[in-house]
């Protein structure tokens, strides 16, 4: 695994030398990164948790305004704004976690489903925070004024946000979310508050999905009502099933999957849907544990092989 | 915004009546839904764009072969079965045992297939659907009402009356609250599961193609009009508390009524997050929806 994840460091490190630098290459790999942020921090919820979320795409979209807003109308200096985008999204995230915490399963689902189609309207219509349809641009700080030092710093923050989302949901915290996950009922009486946890949970995540959509609108250089429609939180929620919910890893595989599909696909409109579509149910109908799953297939169907080797001799 | 001087109860009235005639559209979408969750456990996701490809086929036979409309309509209801069935025959059985978030993502995978379908073959540029009964508009007391709208009503309480007939008093309406009630031991009964989950996928089907049809005059025919009746159907279903059409009904027309107001007297950009304040508000003080029953979970 060690190797492994060395082996991908030192390809996104190089990785603008082998595009020569191509915007476009960039973008979809920094798209990417944008998405593995999300999507694990939205399974922090779902899959360790145990709450369905169908609005992270919300999250996002504050996480960018928060850019926006902040930089451009009280020019803060750049590192309090990045970290900002990610305070002021988990303060939303706390208000839509106190509304709620008592609820479960399709209730919650379609209440995080109003937040996420709220979010983009709102953003339209408050036009004197969000200057409405036509958006706000974000100018970049001084020294990431080429896209090369952006980037790198974008690919710092993926390292570093996983990195600690890796260790929040393997330390007692994390416990205490598989446990609600398991049996709120069991949880609750073995002394864990899990209205406290729950809405621990959606802060955390909310946190680091702002942060998210706060490189977003750097990366971009602008934040508009239509970047994060409610289609983006359905295919985030889609990444996790798909690349595999039980696993650190899964949410990881799934945006890199869907973030790259469109990239083969975007010569007509409707090709990326179809394909899209289809793909999520194919993989859901044969591996329903997500394409993490495939690894572990393969790994059995060689120890098996070499079983059944043993036994002939 | 709207002073107290300005407030008219004529109008009023009107932005009433026209949210009654939408609400009973949201009904319907919200009976399918519920239908389809109640009996096999699947919150369908896709229910809108199903809705959207039968509007289209109808739209196909109506302005391209050009049949009079109540012929396309039930040819387009006929297309709705087959479709539904085929939809749980292919695909929704093979997860009918699968993890809750399994089925979601399956249906919401067909809801991008299906719009990414809808606009190849039949475009993205929104298309104007014919009223089904032609006439100009006439006065009922202070409310003017279109020839479409009291269709609307129509159409929509005849097809609730049939449902709720069809439940109580059919062999096949007792078979499916029996499976609604548990799976197996109907099964074990005699009951046979899996052609119930077959009519109830046409039945969710059918609704929500003839909640279709009847937004289409009002909006036009594109890949993504169903979207918003999808929304307000499971903001309607929610306030119905997800257990029976009665429920759906009163909440679908909460929803349309209320949605309406907001529409009317603050915007209507505004109607979608005002409906889904007022859940938020309504689910915090019933976590299970206005008529919802309080479940008490077993460990």
């Amino acid at each position: 695994m060690f190797i492994f994840v060395l082996i991908l460091l030192i390809f996104l490190g190089v990785f603008p030398i082998i595009v020569a630098m191509s915007n476009y290459w960039l973008t979809l790999l920094v798209m990417m990164a944008i998405y593995a942020i999300t999507a694990t921090s939205l399974n922090i919820m779902i899959g360790y948790g145990g709450l369905i979320s169908i609005g992270h795409g919300g999250f996002l979209m504050i996480g960018t305004y928060t850019v926006a807003i902040l930089s451009d109308r009280y020019e803060f200096p750049f590192l309090l704004v990045f970290i900002l985008s990610g305070v002021v999204t988990g303060i939303i995230g706390i208000i839509i976690a106190l509304s709620a915490a008592k609820l479960s399963g399709h209730f919650l689902a379609v209440v995080t489903l109003g937040f996420g189609i709220s979010v983009p309207v709102i953003a339209l219509n408050w036009n004197s925070l969000t200057n409405g349809y036509s958006g706000l641009l974000i100018s970049r700080p001084d020294f990431f004024s080429s896209k090369l030092g952006l980037y790198y710093f974008v690919i710092v923050c993926l390292v570093l946000i996983l990195w600690l989302i890796h260790n929040i949901v393997n330390s007692g915290i994390g416990r205490a979310f598989i446990s609600i996950r398991e049996s709120e009922v069991a949880a609750k009486s073995s002394g864990i508050n899990t209205t406290f946890y729950k809405v621990m949970m959606f802060v955390i995540s909310a946190f680091f999905t702002g942060l998210a959509g706060g490189l977003y609108g750097y990366w971009i250089g602008f934040a508009g009502p239509t970047d994060f429609p409610i289609t983006t939180s359905f295919l985030l929620l889609a990444m996790i099933v798909v690349g595999g919910m039980h696993s650190f890893y899964g949410p990881i595989v799934g945006a890199t999957l869907l973030a790259v599909i469109p990239h083969f696909t975007d010569e007509y409109a409707g090709i990326t849907n179809v394909v899209i579509g289809f793909t999520l149910v194919i993989v859901i109908l044969f591996r329903p544990n997500g394409l993490v799953t495939v690894v572990e297939w393969l790994k059995r169907k060689k120890a098996s092989t070499e079983v059944s080797v043993e036994k002939e001799v | 915004m709207v002073t107290k001087e300005d407030f008219k109860l004529e109008a009023f009235l009107q932005i009433t009546f026209s949210g009654l005639v939408m609400g009973s559209i949201y009904a319907l979408a919200a009976i399918g839904l519920v239908l389809i969750y109640n009996t096999t456990e699947v919150v369908n996701f896709a229910q809108g764009e199903m809705a959207m490809i039968t509007t289209f086929v109808s739209f196909t036979f109506l302005s391209v072969l050009e049949f009079p409309f109540y012929i396309a309509f039930i040819l387009a209801i006929a297309f709705a079965t087959l479709f539904g069935m085929t939809i749980y025959q292919g695909i929704m059985r093979q997860v009918q045992k699968a993890p809750p978030l399994n089925q979601l993502v399956v249906t919401l995978g067909l809801f991008l297939a299906f719009n990414g379908i809808a606009g190849l073959i039949w475009g993205y540029t929104p298309k104007g659907y014919p009223n089904a009964i032609k006439g100009d508009s006439f006065q009922v007391g202070s409310i003017s009402m279109t020839p479409h709208q009291i269709f609307v009503l129509i159409v929509t309480f005849s097809l609730m009356a049939l449902l709720f007939i069809v439940f109580h008093y059919s062999k096949i309406g007792l078979a499916m609250r029996a499976t609604q009630q548990d799976a197996e031991t109907a099964s074990l009964m005699g009951v046979r599961v899996s052609r119930v989950f077959n009519w109830t996928w046409a039945t969710g089907t059918i609704l929500g193609g003839v909640a279709g049809m009847l937004t289409a005059p009002i909006t036009y025919v594109e890949p993504s009009m169903m979207l918003d009746v999808l929304i307000m159907g499971f903001a309607s279903a929610i306030f119905g508390g997800f257990v029976n059409v009665a429920g759906s009904v009163m909440g679908g027309i909460i929803v349309g009524v209320y949605s309406n107001w907001i529409s009317y007297y603050l915007g209507s950009e505004l109607n979608v997050a005002f409906v889904f304040l007022l859940i938020v508000v309504v689910l915090y003080i019933r976590p299970t929806g206005l008529f919802g029953t309080k479940y008490v979970k077993k460990v």
